[in-house]
């Protein structure tokens, strides 16, 4: 089916693109939708668009979103929304919706893995095998326990939760902090997230990025995580301070670090490469066939509701977000 | 001074300084100062522990004087403590060492060139009533063949695959292992392994180490782990405790043992081939012994298949080692974590080109925290054995 500039016979619904669609979405969304690139549209598409969708992290900038009048709903295809305007869209009464809890489970188990990674040295023990060190230099030295150490995890959403539960089951103590307090949830909340890090061996940050948690994890909280204290990021690079992670991983004020996000992607501070104690990743944490399809199956459920007049299914809160 | 003189003076000192530490009077172990010998034979050990020790002493420096951190109070016990000679097998753990040369009397069996091995065991032999050993080095026949005065095998491991089981039950010499305080730390490993290798984790920091990333846009493709089936080879202590973790992933749990038993939650399969077939990550977790080599066979992993992940975390010869290699590198498994080796510390080089394997160095209980509880147990059990008290985790 071609995606044509402008509008012709076909029925499909109109959606714009912020840039081109992963070549699987393509092919599964292919027939149910007429898809024109945003940067190509022709004045009667950008007039006419109601939906605009976002696939991987390009910014979407007041400027992207002053170019579509006619504009209702920007379709995210991630967990985090924070690269896209949302001041902006609560302004013009836009709906957002995210990847839901498409991203949840393989985030999680990420999580768990970059834990277990860098307190029992797995990344770096594994290289000292593939150096042939094993049989030169003798046996790896000892690293810590997961088993028992308390872990505080920050935001307990779709991510955080299953964080929680995985860990748990590891026999890890687990507390959290979160904007509000979790009824229903078994572990301990924690109102100040600097009493968190002073009472956690391992951090692990899985909350949405906006104005009031950019850099929440500074020298400060650093320090009170501690000497033998680890972060594990699969959240975002803006939530930490990120020269001051580094400094305090080289000094030897924070224990270690496993991470996911950095602050300007692909970029990842040189400094790093030299450590044993941390263990770094290419933002993969989604990054698997069964995410995949779930954000496939969210997307599509959302542009159906919205083009029959339904609920959205994964809408983000704006007026929560973003609170000055 | 000709070499049998040299012994014979050694010998001596070795009986002064055993009726020496008889004596109920603390005064004479300050005798053991007496006893330094610089340049001696070695046929007796009396170098100081170092805390840092890392790797054996060398034998052609001086031997250090003897100091002596006694902190038991004088009584008949101290001196029977004291009396037991121990021989400890490798450098396993400098407390483990410092404890056993504090306690008890510790001779090291790498104190002797490898090439004058037999001597050193005969000279020692009528001293050393216990052996500590750990996975790689144990209380084999041959060993306890050349010690007459053998009395207790205590293990720094819970597989005690090397130890010669027959031959203690045979001589009356007692086993004993560490089993409970290390099934965290290994069942940690387990998990956070087939997570590492289904997720590519030390690949992911392989690439990013390499300046390999790029764009934001590369992407790896790496399978889920949660709801994986996994089947476990062995429920026992590790077993179970694999089976509650990955539970909270949503995994399905199979098993194989010699015998069924009632796990509601758990799906046993008669056969390891049946439990393979049947799952999508295969772990073993049973004890190595004459059924369970080789567990892991041809067609056990081509029943795991292209998209099967083995994690092995028992002893390397549970598995068929050329046999894994090979379908690994062909792509006939789909991936590996592996802890353990069939000749360790010797890994096979295919493997270090593989992005779906990930190696560690027998780090299963590699923790300062599971290992002062191993050390602590194998004291424990020395002295247990010594005051004639139940043993605390004897096998034999």
């Amino acid at each position: 089916m071609e995606t044509t500039a402008s509008s012709t016979a076909d029925e499909s619904p109109l959606v714009l693109l912020v840039q081109p669609l992963f070549p699987e979405f393509a092919a599964a969304l292919a027939g149910r939708y007429r898809f024109v690139l945003a940067a190509d549209a022709d004045p009667a598409a950008a007039a006419e668009a109601r939906v605009l969708l976002v696939p991987g992290l390009a910014p979407v900038t007041a400027q992207h979103l002053a170019r579509l009048p006619a504009l209702e709903l920007v379709v995210g295809t991630s967990a985090g929304v924070d690269h896209v305007d949302l001041d902006t869209c609560r302004n013009r009464g836009l709906s957002v919706t995210n990847a839901g809890p498409a991203f949840a489970v393989d985030s999680a188990d990420y999580a768990v893995g970059l834990v277990v990674a860098v307190l029992r040295r797995v990344a770096a023990a594994d290289a000292y095998v593939r150096r042939g060190r094993w049989a030169a230099d003798g046996d790896y030295p000892l690293a810590t326990k997961v088993s028992g150490k308390r872990v505080g995890i920050v935001g307990l959403g779709n991510i955080g939760s299953r964080v929680a539960r995985r860990l748990a089951a590891f026999g890890c103590a687990v507390s959290y902090h979160s904007r509000s307090p979790k009824p229903s949830s078994p572990y301990t909340f924690v109102p100040a997230l600097l009493d968190l890090a002073a009472g956690s061996d391992v951090l692990v940050l899985s909350c949405a990025l906006t104005d009031e948690t950019k850099h929440m994890v500074n020298r400060e909280v650093m320090e009170a995580l501690g000497k033998d204290g680890v972060l594990v990021n699969v959240g975002r690079g803006g939530l930490v301070d990120e020269p001051e992670l580094v400094r305090c991983l080289r000094d030897g004020v924070l224990g270690g670090a496993g991470l996911d996000v950095y602050a300007n992607e692909p970029a990842v501070p040189p400094e790093l490469f030299g450590m044993d104690n941390v263990v770094l990743s290419d933002h993969r944490a989604v990054v698997t066939p069964e995410s995949m399809r779930g954000v496939l199956e969210v997307i599509t459920a959302n542009l159906d509701a919205f083009f029959s007049g339904r609920p959205l299914v994964s809408p983000v809160q704006l007026c929560t977000l973003n609170k000055r | 001074m000709p070499e049998q003189r040299l012994q014979d003076i050694a010998s001596a000192v070795l009986r002064r300084g055993r009726d020496a530490r008889r004596s109920p009077a603390r005064g004479q172990l300050t005798a053991h100062s007496e006893l330094t010998l610089p340049n001696a034979a070695s046929a007796f050990h009396l170098s100081h522990v170092d805390d840092s020790l890392a790797h054996p002493p060398h034998n052609d420096q001086p031997l250090p004087p003897r100091t002596h951190h006694n902190h038991l109070p004088p009584s008949v016990p101290a001196a029977a403590m004291e009396s037991l000679g121990v021989l400890l097998l490798h450098p396993m753990n400098a407390y483990l060492e410092q404890e056993l040369d504090r306690r008890f009397r510790l001779i090291r069996l790498w104190d002797s060139p490898p090439d004058a091995r037999a001597d050193f065991l005969r000279s020692n032999a009528a001293a050393i009533r216990a052996v500590v050993g750990n996975a790689g080095y144990n209380a084999d026949s041959a060993l306890i063949d050349a010690l007459p005065a053998l009395e207790i095998v205590a293990s720094f491991s819970v597989g005690i695959d090397r130890v010669d089981l027959a031959k203690c039950r045979e001589r009356g010499i007692r086993v004993t292992n560490t089993p409970d305080v290390l099934t965290d730390d290994v069942a940690d490993l387990a998990v956070g392994l087939a997570i590492a290798a289904l997720r590519k984790i030390p690949q992911a920091d392989r690439y990013v180490r390499a300046g390999l990333w790029k764009a934001k846009g590369d992407y790896t493709l790496t399978t889920r782990f949660s709801g994986k089936r996994v089947g476990i080879i062995g429920l026992g202590r590790i077993g179970l405790a694999i089976a509650t973790r990955v539970e909270a992933f949503d995994c399905p749990v199979n098993y194989y043992q010699r015998t069924k038993k009632e796990y509601p939650n758990y799906t046993y399969y008669p056969s390891v081939v049946e439990l393979a077939a049947n799952s999508d990550v295969l772990v073993v977790a049973c004890p190595l012994n004459e059924q369970t080599r080789h567990i892991v066979n041809r067609e056990v992993i081509d029943a795991l298949g292209p998209k099967g992940v083995l994690i092995n975390i028992g002893r390397g010869p549970h598995v068929d080692e050329p046999e894994l290699v090979s379908a690994l590198v062909e792509g006939r498994l789909g991936g590996a974590g592996l802890d353990v080796f069939e000749d360790e510390p010797n890994v096979p080089e295919a493997l270090f080109t593989l992005d779906n394997v990930v190696l560690v160095p027998h780090v299963g209980s590699g923790t300062h925290e599971t290992r002062q509880a191993m050390a602590d147990l194998v004291l424990g059990n020395l002295e247990a054995h010594v005051l004639k008290k139940p043993l605390l985790t004897p096998v034999v």
